[in-house]
């Protein structure tokens, strides 16, 4: 049969479906077979809060959201063209993205009755046949029947045949698309390698839905997308955390120090411990420690040993860990803390995304205890980002908080991965010795830059003692002294204000250096300001963004550049946290735009909103 | 914990330091850091290897007066802190120094992990029955009925058996001793130090300001003999002053029988085995309250030692056969495995 083909330059596909119909892995498996064709993408899981919510129903849908382009993308997109729906409740949840006229695939076998009380359909409606749908274009098919058709000859229960319904769909779009499916017949290879059964089963279902579309009449056009102009280089698809696991096991092969994790499961940032905790080949120790506490404090011993110590979480057990950052503080070790922020307060929303921690990373601590912030704007960002927090950390003899998000670290994106050759070298200086006309060791003697010596035990001469109790400048030894106490007070704050010589100067990520309005942004905004604010620019608007990755201190040319504009807007997914600082550390009038919904801000709302300060 | 490689000799003067003590006088502290010190130069580890890490508490200043490398440093968590050096550093010599409120109350999570993983260290428990240096405020091991700053109508709280919980725990190495018995104590420091896993200790320790005479029973001339059994290995359990009674073990059930009288002899008696878990059991529970009627006398010594893997050594196993099969490649990860080229 002949067909038309056509070309787009961008699309998004909304793959949802329950929680146990494997949306996540579809939508994985597209998203890297478009990436090896060298699209452009940026992707969204949303995952829902309970591992088993009860099948069928609202809360149950998972969805996957996948935005490619032969354009560059910055974001997961807002509306969807696709929306892939395995049942009601999938398709009632997500219709509301979906653009006017969009495609709707939808499941059939997913609208009967109980499917349809599920998803609170009044009783006797049903989307697919009273009329609602119209206006979109609605592919229909029994999805469970024909891949139950295409496994007869297989020997397997029905529940595990089922389990194959979203190869299926992916058979389907690969087909839709004029895709080549090798990528994910390489991946069930692996998978199921061992158990030819499922392997053989998977991959008929896959070919039955590619089939399906090449045989049904009624499907008359495919699409093509082509490939992105981007920067030439090697790519690969890279997930947040993951890239985030990378970073730190790069720089601790740049900096020579053995990585050490004290972590404590939570969503959504466990992904970095099972990520680390396969790579012990590196010399890494993974230590599952028995709460955030322990998490914390095993990676400061660690640290003191030496170590390059690390501690992840998100925020309940950030707040878990202020004690402890606060003896890292008073002790001036190394340690890295990652956040990877979800919505709060207290359990808050596990499984959504919201910029939520700033000001705990801030100030969530008992009394004067600044420590630098850092933050990862993209999924591959973090690989960067982390690699600056671990410089900084073991260079000034500081606790770092570096802030991900659940937005980041879920989302995948096409990464120019650097070779190892090309990373920026980590220097760390232990104290291996006294000084000529030292007596004993001064744990408190600082360099230029204030950093007191990293002098771990085992080294002969160099017994001392330091602990939480404030200390005698230079000796180290308790002190109660007031003036003593003012002095270190500051002289800690110094310190960290004086890492702002050793960052580069903050840049404007678009537009002009002076003009009407500045977007500022920081963390997993990136994409919707950069994507909004380009659109305006295009249109000829005076409009700038500039996103910070330190965040604390701030790079040192920032005020400058905040006063050369008549606005500063500052997007965030939060009740207002970078703003409050803005305001305070610069005294300008600066404006919010703050969405809480545990979902990023889109660039349709956001152009929006500049468009009200121009 | 174990003995590592031998250094030049030293004093127990070498392992001071130039701060001033600062417990209260009569403290039953400085003699546990006199005893701590007198036997450091014997173990032969170099006094660069030797770290203390400490939790807060009176008993947590122990590391400023101790002339190795040391941690003071917050409330409960020095057996979390001393996890993760353990972890990185097998090498080292680690010791935890801890209080009843520190080490059972705030930090009492972390201490039956750290037993339950058998890293190889000391924890070093003091245990004065109180909150000393938040002033004296009861802690989970005062009795009940205990009258305290923050129980004047006296304590209804049930005081945790500290060594009930270690074992239960499973510490491969449960041990008492007591401030006012400095030979005892040393001897069960060296014993703590040759155990090559975790090694539990708890010493009991007069607070003489907030809870003075607190085991004046078990420490005081009048009474130690007849309240205090001293375990030694492979030794009938035989206490009292003229060493004339002994314990039985009926059933499991232990009980006092006199060996004066002619109707028992030492062959009657319980056999202390502190590799015998099923024994350890019953003697940590020989925990009576030295002032009722017919109670048992309070053990004293080594009460088990088993010998199972170190978490430090199992993790350092795995990465070096991790390594074996396939040495990290940071270029080949960073590659993954699809890569496309744009050029
Ligand atoms: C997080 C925290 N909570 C409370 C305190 C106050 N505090 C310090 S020591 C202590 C109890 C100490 O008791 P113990 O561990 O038995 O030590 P001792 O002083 O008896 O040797 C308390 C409650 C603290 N320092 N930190
Ligand atoms: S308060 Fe008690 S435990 Fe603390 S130093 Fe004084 S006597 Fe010792
Ligand atoms: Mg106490």
């Amino acid at each position: 049969m002949v067909r038309k083909q056509e070309t787009l330059h961008d699309v998004v596909i909304k793959f949802a479906g329950d929680s146990g119909d494997g949306m996540q892995l579809t939508g994985t498996q597209f998203t890297n077979n478009t990436a090896l064709l060298g699209i452009d993408l940026s992707t969204f899981p949303d995952f829902p809060a309970e591992i088993r919510a009860p099948q069928g129903t609202l809360p149950g849908v998972s969805g996957f959201q996948l935005h490619f382009s032969s354009e560059r993308v910055y974001t997961p997109g807002d509306a969807c063209d696709v929306l892939v729906a395995m049942n009601a409740a999938a398709l009632k949840t997500n219709l509301g993205a979906l653009k006017k006229g969009g495609k709707i695939i939808v499941n059939t076998d997913g609208f009967d009755a109980k499917n349809l009380r599920l998803a609170n359909y009044p009783e006797g409606e049903n989307p697919l046949e009273n009329g609602s749908l119209e206006g979109y274009d609605v592919l229909r098919m029994d999805v469970t029947k024909m891949t139950r058709e295409a496994l007869k000859e297989f020997t397997m229960g029905m529940k595990e045949k089922d389990r194959a319904k979203n190869m299926f769909v992916l058979g389907f779009l690969y087909w839709l698309y004029g895709r080549d499916m090798e990528s994910t017949i390489g991946f069930l290879k692996d998978k199921f390698g061992k158990k030819p059964d499922i392997f053989d089963s998977n991959l008929k279902v896959l070919q039955a839905g590619y089939n399906y579309g090449e045989t049904t009449e009624a499907f008359t056009t495919t699409y093509k997308v082509e490939k992105a102009r981007m920067q030439p280089g090697n790519y690969r698809s890279v997930m947040g955390n993951q890239a985030l696991a990378y970073g730190l096991i790069a720089a601790a092969q740049t900096s020579g120090l053995p990585l050490f994790l004290g972590t404590y499961p939570i969503t959504p940032a466990s992904d970095i411990l099972h990520e680390l905790s396969r790579h012990k080949n590196f010399g890494i120790r993974t230590f599952q420690a028995e709460d955030e506490i322990a998490a914390i404090t095993s990676a400061i011993g660690a640290a003191y040993g030496g170590s390059l110590g690390v501690t992840t979480t998100s925020g309940p057990g950030m707040a878990l860990k202020a004690e402890a950052m606060g003896l890292a503080v008073m002790l001036e070790i190394p340690l890295v803390i990652v956040d990877v922020q979800r919505g709060g307060p207290s359990t808050g929303l596990p499984t959504k995304t919201e910029q939520s921690d700033l000001l705990q990373a801030y100030y969530g601590r008992n009394g004067e205890c600044p420590m630098p912030v850092i933050s990862a704007s993209t999924p591959a960002d973090c690989f960067d980002a982390v690699y600056e927090a671990v410089r900084i950390s073991v260079q000034h003899m500081t606790p770092v908080i570096f802030l991900s998000d659940g937005y980041i670290a879920n989302g995948a994106e096409p990464w120019r991965f650097p070779q190892t050759a090309d990373l920026p070298p980590i220097h760390v200086k232990f104290k291996t010795e006294l000084g000529h006309g030292e007596e004993k060791l001064q744990p408190y003697l600082r360099d230029e830059k204030l950093v007191r010596p990293w002098a771990v035990p085992g080294t002969p001469g160099l017994e001392h003692r330091i602990g939480g109790l404030e200390k005698q400048n230079i000796t180290g030894n308790i002190s109660y002294d007031p003036d003593n106490h003012q002095l270190m007070v500051k002289i800690r704050q110094q310190k960290v204000d004086k890492i702002a010589e050793y960052v580069p100067e903050q840049k404007i990520d678009s537009g002009a250096d002076k003009g009407r309005v500045l977007v500022l942004g920081w963390g997993s905004t990136y994409g919707a300001i950069k994507s909004a604010v380009g659109e305006l620019q295009a249109a000829g608007h005076s409009v700038s963004h500039a996103h910070l990755r330190y965040l604390r201190p701030f790079p040192s040319n920032l005020g400058a550049i905040l006063s050369n504009f008549d606005t500063v807007l500052i997007p965030e997914i939060n009740n207002g946290q970078l703003i409050k600082i803005i305001r305070d550390v610069f005294l300008i009038d600066a404006k919010g735009y703050n969405k809480i919904m545990g979902v990023p801000i889109t660039k349709t709302e956001l152009v929006e909103e500049i468009r009200k300060h121009l | 914990m174990s003995d590592t490689i031998t250094a030049p000799t030293l004093t127990a003067k070498d392992f001071s330091t130039d701060q001033e003590v600062r417990w209260c006088p009569g403290c039953g502290d400085y003699s546990i850091l006199a005893q701590v010190q007198k036997v450091m130069p014997g173990l032969g580890i170099p006094r660069e290897n030797i770290v203390i890490i400490s939790g807060i508490g009176c008993s947590s200043r122990f590391p400023y007066y101790m002339n190795t490398y040391g941690m003071h440093s917050i409330h409960g968590r020095a057996t979390a802190i001393a996890s993760g050096l353990k972890a990185s550093r097998p090498e080292l010599s680690v010791w935890i120094v801890t209080g009843d409120g520190d080490g059972l109350s705030i930090g009492g999570n972390h201490t039956i992990h750290l037993l339950r993983r058998n890293f190889d260290v000391n924890v070093l428990l003091f245990n004065n029955q109180i909150y000393g240096l938040t002033k004296g405020q009861y802690s989970p091991t005062s009795e009940e009925n205990k009258v305290t700053k923050s129980t004047p109508f006296g304590s209804i709280d049930h005081p945790f058996n500290p060594l009930a919980l270690a074992m239960g725990a499973d510490a491969s190495f449960v041990a008492r001793s007591m401030d006012r018995d400095p030979k005892h104590l040393q001897a069960m420091l060296i014993r703590a130090n040759q155990h090559k896993g975790a090694s539990f200790l708890e010493i009991y320790q007069n607070c003489n300001i907030f809870n003075d005479g607190a085991f004046e029973i078990f420490t005081e001339k009048g009474s130690k003999a007849q309240e205090t059994i001293f375990l030694e290995q492979g030794k009938p359990l035989v206490f009292g002053a003229g060493a004339d009674k002994g314990i039985r073990l009926d059933g499991f059930t232990p009980r006092i029988v006199d060996l004066a009288d002619g109707s028992f002899s030492k062959d009657d008696l319980w056999i202390h085995d502190e590799r015998d878990i099923y024994k350890a059991q019953i003697l940590v529970r020989m925990f009576d309250d030295p002032h009722t009627e017919g109670h048992l006398p309070r053990p004293f010594g080594v009460f088990f030692e088993n010998d199972r893997p170190c978490y430090e050594e199992m993790m350092l196993l795995q990465i070096e056969d991790a390594k074996a099969r396939k040495a990290g490649d940071l270029d080949a990860l960073l590659r993954g495995r699809e890569v496309w080229t744009i050029s």
